[in-house]
């Protein structure tokens, strides 16, 4: 099912062949893409729900050529979509049929590692896996580790703000990277941040990181990489409840403990899992969750050991402890590959990215539960739990009539229910076009309103991927008219708003 | 001077300002106000604005409103076992009377302490932000959670803008547990030989949460679970040391004799840089990331800044007769294209540049 998504208040639509024939003035043709057959590769990102054929796709390979797109994009009013491995889940990077496709997939040399500063520059194209492997012969890596790092890029990870299953220790993409160069859509160019700490002015780094593609083209990341720990362990729990392992989440974090990761999968993601996988899951259990800790050897004993202590007294059904290199990579290989686990006993499915405060995660999951039987799909579980960032895999098929306005609906249902316990409709997977409508439930409009003051104060014509991250008032207005007339949440296409 | 008790009170002295196009200097307890350039307005004292709302050790979040001292924080997350893990000084000694540094200044002026090289600065511990705009509106930035990216990170944004964005009437930060051990060497080394160690050192994965050398000393503090501590102990061979807390406190608060100096430079850089060729080193912390000069009142302050920029860094005028850093500017100037950017963000959030002009930079 295609969703066909409003072009939004961009006036201007160019003639194309007047559009080819600035690009190629100074693009090469290698570096232009253009016809029905190029383009559609670009149709769409991870969200494969939403399609739209851009005009042109460029793949510039100097910085020079992001300039001069972007200024022949602004003098001409046509909207510009960055984009980077296409890996994002949110529809972030779908086109704009009246647009551009700005690809940085050429921008993907490893500029410098510095061994001694503990630092990379990178261009954005490179992938975030390769970052730690340029730094692996120094004992150092990249800590933001996105489940798709073998494939996703720096410049998206920027624009998203990625997280991953290290981050509770580790932190997000915001505490990973010192400092990117930047291009307006105007062709200036920006340097923000720097290698020294704590930069003048405002914290504009804080502000681009996340900001998906909506404030300016990111051509040079520089991160920071840290010390490979010795030794890394994995405790292997099992529950007969979600409240009780959501307990000991609580409980590991109350007892002083910050492991390097805390991961929860209920029933139906590891009976989703084990058949593929093998990884050896309890299959009995309601919820298991999987604790890691790294450091020296000593260290690592010292927080197994508390770590077992507490998820003892919080009622762990069973509990395992990693036993060498390979039954960890064991324990987490079921948790990594969750999500084409799920894709193979369903023939699509939609992953969604809540944040909730840790202890109001029975909560939620019950809810889930009804939600379950209200709109006749399946959901399983995944669980950041540390970091309280919920991903339910609704499973639905798209060649059923209805099937996803359904899981559209039942997502929606669950981001909804994210704000109102108190947390967020997304904690790395970003808005893009897909979670726009759920952008005005967690926020009212002065903040709205000042989110399109600060777009405005680094893109004045909005022609930077616009219709993505934050809504228009006016579309807000119109999903909170539906809300009341339709008790029952509905979705007609979104080109009537 | 007007004081606020509420959120209500800063939002009609905010609109009043805005209507009259009168400045607003944003005053907590005033211990930073030696810090950045000039303190223009009628003072709105938000220090009676205080409390905290909301804090949950197992969800790793404390909410206060802005007048909340930093201590009364700070004493609740220690009775479990938690910190403000970036550290911050309060520079609210003695001097300062009875009034005790706020949550909300300490968010505003964005200074960490010793432990940021190993936890990070305050804006990695934002999380949300209450921030009452230019014009007197109420806005609710980031959350309580610690995943949220869900519209621009504005709260984070927030940290080190002085207050010429909003006033913030009350912040969300993620805390952390204490370490289980903390321990302190000594090393005795120049200040060339401490670059090296420290960068070294960094690339290793020891538990290093803060460093400051002085004079020929170096000083190292190691913190976190005890194996981990007690290996590193060994492994980096320092001497021990007495009373390291209060050793800390003195380079946290600045009441250390290697501060007593004016003008004070803050020379923010990147941590493998070589020392430049200038006079009036006085420390090095942070890993090598942030050093401190004496300068001369009428010295070539260009120079320095020149100096630290040469060096892909920025130096800070950080203590500095109130005229002399209104004259120099106490932050590194910005590149005109970045000012241009600052100008349009303030004017997004301030159209009439009442809130504490001139504080960050004398442009806006």
């Amino acid at each position: 099912m295609v969703n066909m998504v409003q072009n939004n208040n961009i006036g201007i639509r160019v003639d194309p062949a007047t559009l080819e024939q600035r690009l190629r003035l100074f693009l090469p043709a290698h570096c232009l893409l253009l016809g029905e057959e190029s383009l559609r590769p670009y149709e769409c990102d991870g969200l494969t729900a939403y399609r739209e054929l851009p005009l042109a796709v460029c793949l510039p390979e100097t910085e020079a050529q992001v300039i001069d797109i972007l200024r022949t994009c602004h003098s001409l009013g046509v909207p510009v979509v960055a984009r980077g491995a296409g890996t994002g889940l949110s529809g972030g990077a779908m086109p704009h049929a009246h647009g551009v496709v700005l690809s940085l997939a050429r921008f993907n040399k490893i500029l410098r590692v510095d061994r001694t500063a503990r630092i990379a520059v990178v261009q954005p194209g490179v992938r975030n896996l390769a970052v730690s492997e340029a730094a692996a012969p120094f004992g150092l890596y990249y800590a933001p580790d996105p489940s798709s790092q073998i494939a996703c890029t720096l410049g998206g990870n920027v624009a998203e703000n990625s997280g991953g299953v290290h981050c509770l220790k580790y932190g997000l993409t915001v505490h990973n990277v010192l400092r990117i160069c930047v291009v307006s859509i105007e062709g200036e160019v920006f340097e923000i941040g720097s290698e020294a700490p704590d930069a003048a002015g405002y914290d504009l780094l804080a502000l681009m990181i996340g900001s998906e593609g909506m404030l300016g083209v990111v051509t040079e990341v520089t991160v920071k990489l840290v010390p490979k720990p010795e030794l890394a362990q994995v405790v292997m729990a099992s529950f007969a409840d979600v409240a009780q392992a959501g307990d000991a989440v609580a409980a590991i974090i109350g007892a002083g403990i910050i492991p390097a990761g805390l991961e929860m999968m209920d029933k139906a993601a590891t009976a989703a899992v084990e058949p593929f996988v093998k990884a050896g899951y309890d299959m009995n259990a309601e919820a298991i969750l999987l604790c890691e800790s790294d450091g020296t050897p000593e260290e690592v004993a010292e927080e197994i050991a508390r770590v077992t202590e507490v998820l003892n007294a919080a009622g762990a059904s069973d509990i395992r402890v990693s036993q060498s290199e390979a039954e960890r990579l064991r324990f987490w290989a079921g948790r990594k590959a969750a999500f084409p686990a799920v894709g193979r006993i369903t023939p699509d499915y939609y992953c969604m990215d809540g944040t909730i405060p840790r202890k109001r995660l029975a909560e939620m999951l019950s809810s889930i539960a009804a939600m379950e039987t209200k709109y006749g799909l399946r959901c399983a579980n995944v669980f950041h739990a540390g970091d309280g960032n919920l991903h339910p895999l609704i499973m639905y098929d798209a060649s059923k009539p209805g099937d996803w306005e359904r899981a559209e609906a039942f997502g929606a249902e669950i981001l909804e229910l994210s704000v109102a316990l108190g947390g967020s409709i997304t904690g790395e997977h970003g808005v893009g076009i897909e979670k726009i409508n759920q952008m005005c439930v967690q926020y009212a409009t002065p903040e709205i309103e000042a989110f399109h003051r600060v777009k405005a104060a680094f893109d004045e014509s909005g022609l930077l991927n616009p219709g993505k991250a934050v809504p228009s008032l006016h579309r807000c207005a119109e999903y909170g008219r539906m809300h009341v007339h339709h008790g029952d949440v509905k979705f007609p296409e979104l080109e009537r708003f | 001077m007007l004081t606020a008790h509420s959120l209500d009170d800063i939002v009609a002295a905010v609109r009043n300002a805005h209507a009259a196009h009168a400045p607003l200097r944003i005053r907590g307890a005033g211990s930073k106000d030696f810090y950045g350039g000039l303190l223009a307005g009628e003072v709105l004292d938000v220090s009676a604005h205080r409390g905290i709302v909301a804090y949950e050790p197992t969800e790793l979040y404390i909410t206060a409103k802005c007048g909340t001292p930093l201590a009364e924080i700070e004493a609740a997350l220690a009775e479990k076992g938690q910190m403000l893990a970036f550290e911050p000084p309060h520079f609210s000694g003695a001097n300062a009377g009875s009034a005790s540094a706020t949550v909300g200044g300490c968010v505003a002026a964005g200074l960490s302490g010793p432990r940021r090289q190993q936890a990070g600065a305050v804006r990695d511990f934002v999380l949300g932000v209450k921030l009452v705009d230019g014009t007197g509106q109420t806005l609710n930035f980031g959350g309580q959670v610690m995943k949220n990216v869900a519209g621009y990170d504005v709260s984070r944004v927030i940290a080190g803008s002085l207050g010429t964005l909003g006033v913030i009437a009350e912040v969300t930060l993620k805390v952390l547990p204490r370490p289980v051990a903390e321990t302190t060497l000594v090393f005795d080394c120049d200040a060339a030989e401490v670059i090296r160690k420290l960068n070294d050192w960094g690339g290793q994965p020891l538990p290093i949460s803060a460093s400051f050398w002085h004079d020929g000393q170096l000083w190292l503090r190691l913190s976190g679970a005890r194996a981990a501590v007690e290996a590193a102990t060994g492994k980096l061979v320092g001497n021990s040391t007495v009373n390291p807390e209060k050793h800390w406190n003195s380079i946290r608060e600045q009441t250390h004799p290697a501060f007593a100096a004016s003008p004070l430079w803050r020379f923010a850089l990147p941590s493998t840089a070589p020392c430049p060729e200038l006079e009036g080193l006085r420390a090095i912390e942070w890993g090598g990331a942030l050093r401190w000069y004496v300068g001369e009142v009428d010295g070539d302050h260009a120079a320095m800044r020149a100096a630290a920029a040469s060096l892909g860094g920025h130096a800070v005028l950080y203590r500095a007769p109130e005229s002399l850093r209104c004259r120099e500017g106490a932050f590194a100037p910005l590149p005109p294209a970045l000012l241009a950017l600052h100008r349009r963000l303030k004017k997004a959030f301030d159209p009439a540049g009442i809130l504490n002009p001139g504080r960050l930079y004398a442009e806006f």
